[in-house]
């Protein structure tokens, strides 16, 4: 929009939340970046580093190189293995729920009451959940004679953690592809009809198109959160068994308040906020992307 | 399929009807002929989109039987009825070329790919989309779109009767006439039943051999163009036909002379005196209304619109709000002027019902 | 209060989407702008009401440059398309809406809300929501809301476009009447030249953000300056034919030799295009004062007392009135008489080369 006139008072409304924002994000960021550049053992003691822990950080061959691949490998590996399942399962279940009546409400609620838990919460129900003795999943898997131990098995920690993420957030993608399957006009389910149009083929063809906005939005949302991911390891396995589930933020709090090893750990923050920068970068021009060519 | 058969259908939403205002559409029994093209015309909420759903299937009717050919395909689904629609607005496969989405039915009915080549293209060709067969189907304009919406209707050669629900409403103005004159062309080319559900006379007018013109959920007169502008069976029938619509003035009729306040009409016919109580009106259409200089009925002119190939007079007479047409020869019009019937078409409609007198 | 627009231009990017208007809109007058859909009509809008600024130019009202004024502080009022109304508000409340932002008195309130409603025939149905009413009723809501301002400039957008054929014709007709009492200066846009004619007053038409021509409409309508005022007029569309002029030789673009008659007298040599509306062709027996051209039928349309034939004659379909229901059948060879004494003539550039049509004013 061109030329709208312009009302300085705005700024006023605006300047408490820039004040705010610049208190609770921007100067603790600019302080690790201070860290990462410089090596101190605490008592405001600073030596310059320069790039030093950066280049040990991004080179595979130093310890710290090495540790920090392996956790990135599992984040990205968890993300993918996430939303491979999560997103093909929450479209499925969408086009489940009916379009009109009184149980699409109710549906809809109870769809969406995990995700209204608080996360430590999740990770403790999930806890009692899965254990052996007490816990009914645990216990009905070892009585169907599955070998399962969330503390001593790391595939059974994997699965663990995978399922809770499911189980929590395939919701979202539920309710985002309810709303865009919703918008699609009656007349083209008609129109379908008439065709002769398969099952099959009115997805394909019809609602995997239109969902086409909404989807890039889902995959968005559940790639950052996966890929952010960590209250729920933390609680259900700590990160083990060893360090089968020891994903990038795990480590990187062990390194920075464990080992107070806090040069290496800003320089790690860093680099992983930076990721995830770059990957809603690209989610974000795809989506403009889509949105220029439809309006083409 | 050589027919259409409506007995008794009737529809009311929400099941139970207590009383005739609950019906949508009213007790309705019609035969439709292969090959005639048919409008349903009618303002918005007469019950004609309701009328066309129950004919493609979408709906199924609350009363009464829907016959295609003596078959009873009351329940039956839209898939297996061979009928086509297009909708209000374009309904295409945004993923597909223009091809593909012409193609898309016979493919589901799995024909050879020979066969579906062949009929694309001939079906392209007749609605002038030959050459933009391979495009994305989604970056066209709207009346390309509504043209493959068309196409894919057709291409089926088990198709026996296209249904159109107001399909120009998102056309451009300048464009709707290429598209009636197409869907015309079509009509011509392809013995096809099409029945044209709109509230625009014109559309209605151009297109059908006959049309039906609905009014809160009743087929009001069924008739030609012709039928429907010179003997409008019904007060709303002559309203809403015509631009404007038919003047209306109240009257009392004896023999074959009219008294509108005062002023007395010659009437072509001589009807009997209407029992007490009801309703007389006397009709006539603007076009057969005309400013005179001469002798007439004397008229208090309101305003004059001037709509380049007429002009129009709105004029009173007596209480009663009217419209006149003003001849070409006729320069300057003052406050005052004089109103002419045409008595061959002016018409008695005794509680809105057009009444046929005796001949003179 | 007059209203002017000096030399008003928007540019979005590289595009120049409004290229200098100027106008002067008076007091109590009623102003057509008409144009094709993306001519520009809602973006002049726009601009006038201050929703958008432009790139240069002023707008002046009452003899105040308000350009920079926000629209919040202007007196303007604007009908969408599309019936906006608050659905969760009454109609009495939608109309009554305006002022109580603007803090009026409940009495006051009471008073002007009765008479608006009144004068659109709201009176009994002031306690529905917006969603229990028709198309029209709603879209009289609007008007209503827009009434009540007493704005000094009224903006309608192709008010009744959504609306059922007789429903605009209604309204169309009643329009005018209610706002004149306001003594506002009313812009109404709209893309079909029926409307405009049946509403009067002064037309402005719009091509490609340009104005093409401004005046009366009875006078736009017969002489239009250009042909893109004689295009965007004109409906059915203009027929047109591009001749050449040399010497007493006139030949059509297909090479056919056409008579010297009517208005291509007094043209200097040259090339033309001509542009006749359908009312200037006749079928057939027709008053042939010009040009036959033998051609095709391809389909007649009719609309109750007359009849639209379109004649495909190898430069193009031309679209024939007939008056009755006369259908003549696709395929029919027949002949399209051109009224040369109606005929307007366009040189090269566009412009108005000469008409021998005296325009009539009413």
């Amino acid at each position: 929009m061109t030329g709208k006139p312009i009302n300085n008072r705005a700024w006023l409304f605006v300047l408490p939340v820039l004040a705010f924002v610049l208190f609770s994000s921007i100067i603790p960021v600019m302080t690790v970046v201070n860290y990462s550049i410089q090596d101190t053992m605490g008592a405001n003691n600073f030596f310059w580093n320069g790039d030093g822990w950066f280049r040990d950080l991004l080179n595979p061959s130093t310890a710290i190189g090495a540790r920090f691949d392996d956790a990135l490998f599992r984040t990205l590996a968890f993300s993918l293995v996430c939303l491979m399942i999560e997103v093909p399962l929450g479209i499925a279940i969408a086009l489940c729920i009916p379009r009109r009546g009184w149980l699409v409400g109710l549906t809809l609620v109870v769809m969406a009451l995990p995700m209204l838990i608080p996360w430590n919460v999740v990770g403790t129900i999930w806890q009692i959940f899965t254990r052996a003795d007490i816990g009914l999943f645990g216990a009905a898997l070892t009585g169907l004679g599955l070998h399962y131990n969330v503390t001593q098995d790391p595939i059974s920690a994997w699965i663990t953690i995978v399922v809770i993420d499911v189980w929590h957030w395939t919701p979202l993608v539920i309710l985002l592809s309810y709303a865009g399957l919703r918008a699609i006009p009656d007349a083209f389910y008609q129109a379908a009809q008439i065709d002769g149009a398969s099952r099959w083929a009115i997805f394909f063809n019809i609602e995997l198109p239109k969902l086409q906005k909404v989807l890039v939005i889902a995959v968005l949302l559940r790639f950052m959160q996966t890929f952010m991911i960590y209250t729920e390891p933390f609680v259900v396995t700590g990160g083990g068994p060893g360090s089968a589930t020891t994903f990038l933020s795990i480590d990187l709090v062990k390194i920075a308040l464990g080992q107070v090893d806090l040069g290496n750990a800003a320089a790690m923050s860093l680099v992983y906020y930076l990721i995830t920068l770059t990957v809603c970068w690209i989610f974000f021009t795809i989506m403009t992307q889509l949105e220029r060519r439809r309006d083409a | 399929m050589a027919r259409i058969t409506l007995d008794g259908i009737a529809h009311a939403y929400g099941g139970k009807p207590r009383s005739e205002q609950d019906y949508a559409l009213k007790p309705l029994h019609h035969v439709w002929e292969q090959g005639m093209a048919y409008a349903l015309l009618g303002p918005s909420g007469c019950g004609k989109t309701t009328l066309l759903n129950i004919i493609s299937g979408l709906v199924i009717p609350s009363e009464g039987r829907l016959l295609f050919d003596d078959i009873d395909v009351t329940r039956l689904p839209t898939k297996e009825r061979n009928i086509a629609q297009v909708f209000q607005f374009p309904v295409i496969y945004d993923t597909m070329t223009v091809a593909e989405n012409l193609a898309f039915p016979l493919k589901n009915r799995r024909l050879p790919r020979a066969a579906i080549e062949r009929r694309v293209t001939e079906i392209a060709a007749m609605l002038d989309l030959t050459g933009v067969l391979n495009r994305r189907a989604r970056g066209l304009t709207a009346d390309a779109k509504q043209k493959i919406s068309l196409g894919r209707g057709l291409v089926r050669s088990d198709v026996s009767a296209v249904l159109f629900d107001e399909p120009l409403t998102v056309i451009d103005p300048a464009l709707k006439w290429e598209l009636r004159s197409k869907l015309k062309a079509v009509h011509r080319a392809l013995d096809l039943l099409m029945i044209y559900v709109t509230h625009d006379q014109i559309e209605a007018l151009t297109f059908a051999d006959k049309v039906v013109v609905m009014n809160d959920g009743k087929a009001v007169q069924i008739g030609t163009p012709d039928d429907l502008f010179e003997r409008p069976e019904h007060t709303f029938v002559g309203y809403f036909i015509g631009s404007p619509g038919m003047n209306l003035m109240a009257a009392k009729v004896s023999g074959s002379r009219a008294l509108v306040d005062g002023v007395e009409l010659q009437l072509s016919a001589v009807y009997p005196d209407p029992p007490k109580g009801q309703r007389v009106q006397i009709g006539v259409r603007p076009d057969y209304t005309e400013l005179s200089s001469m002798a007439g009925a004397p008229v208090q002119v309101r305003r004059v619109a001037d709509l380049g190939r007429k002009r129009l007079a709105y004029v009173t007479l007596g209480g009663q709000q009217i419209v006149a047409t003003i001849p070409p020869e006729m320069s300057s019009i003052g406050d005052q002027a004089k109103v002419v019937f045409d008595p061959a078409h002016t018409h008695v409609y005794v509680d809105d019902i057009r009444v046929t007198g005796a001949a003179a | 209060m007059t209203f002017v627009l000096e030399n008003i231009s928007l540019s979005v990017g590289q595009e120049t989407v409004i290229d200098d208007v100027s106008l002067t809109l008076d007091q109590g007058s009623m102003s057509v702008l008409l144009g094709p859909t993306l001519s520009g009509k809602t973006t002049l809008m726009r601009l006038m009401a201050g929703l958008d600024r432009p790139t240069t130019g002023r707008l002046i009202e009452g003899g105040v440059d308000v350009t920079n004024v926000a629209v919040r502080r202007r007196s303007v009022a604007m009908v969408y398309q599309q019936f906006v109304n608050y659905p969760s508000l009454t109609v009495y409340e939608n109309i009554a809406s305006p002022l109580r932002v603007a803090g009026v008195g409940r009495a006051e309130i009471e008073t002007r809300v009765m008479e608006a409603a009144r004068l659109l025939r709201l009176d009994n149905l002031l306690q529905r929501l917006p969603t229990q009413l028709s198309g029209g009723q709603q879209q009289r809501t609007a008007i209503a809301r827009a009434l009540v301002k007493r704005a000094k400039l009224v903006l309608l957008d192709e008010p009744l476009a959504n609306l059922d054929y007789k429903l605009r014709e209604e309204l169309r007709e009643e329009l005018p009447r209610i706002f004149a009492e306001t003594g506002a200066v009313l812009v109404y846009a709209t893309t079909e030249p029926t409307e405009a004619l049946l509403l009067g007053g002064t037309t402005i038409t719009l091509h490609e953000g340009r104005v093409s021509q401004v005046g009366p409409t009875a006078r736009v309508y017969r002489r239009p300056e250009n042909i893109e005022a004689a295009r965007v007029f004109s409906d059915p569309p203009l027929n047109e034919l591009v001749i050449e002029k040399r010497g007493p030789l006139v030949t059509s673009e297909s090479g056919r030799n056409l008579p010297l008659v009517g208005a291509l007298t007094r043209l200097p040599d040259g090339v033309y295009r001509l542009g006749f509306r359908a009312d200037a062709v006749a079928i057939g027996d027709g008053k042939s004062q010009g040009f036959n051209f033998p051609g095709e039928v391809k389909v007649t349309e009719l609309s109750g007392s007359e009849s639209f034939v379109h004649v495909d004659v190898g430069v193009g379909v031309w679209v024939c009135l007939a008056p009755g229901v006369h259908e003549w059948q696709p395929g029919a060879q027949v002949e399209a008489r051109v009224d040369a004494n109606r005929v307007f003539v366009f040189d090269s550039s566009g412009g108005l080369a000469t008409t021998p049509f005296i325009a009539q004013t009413a």
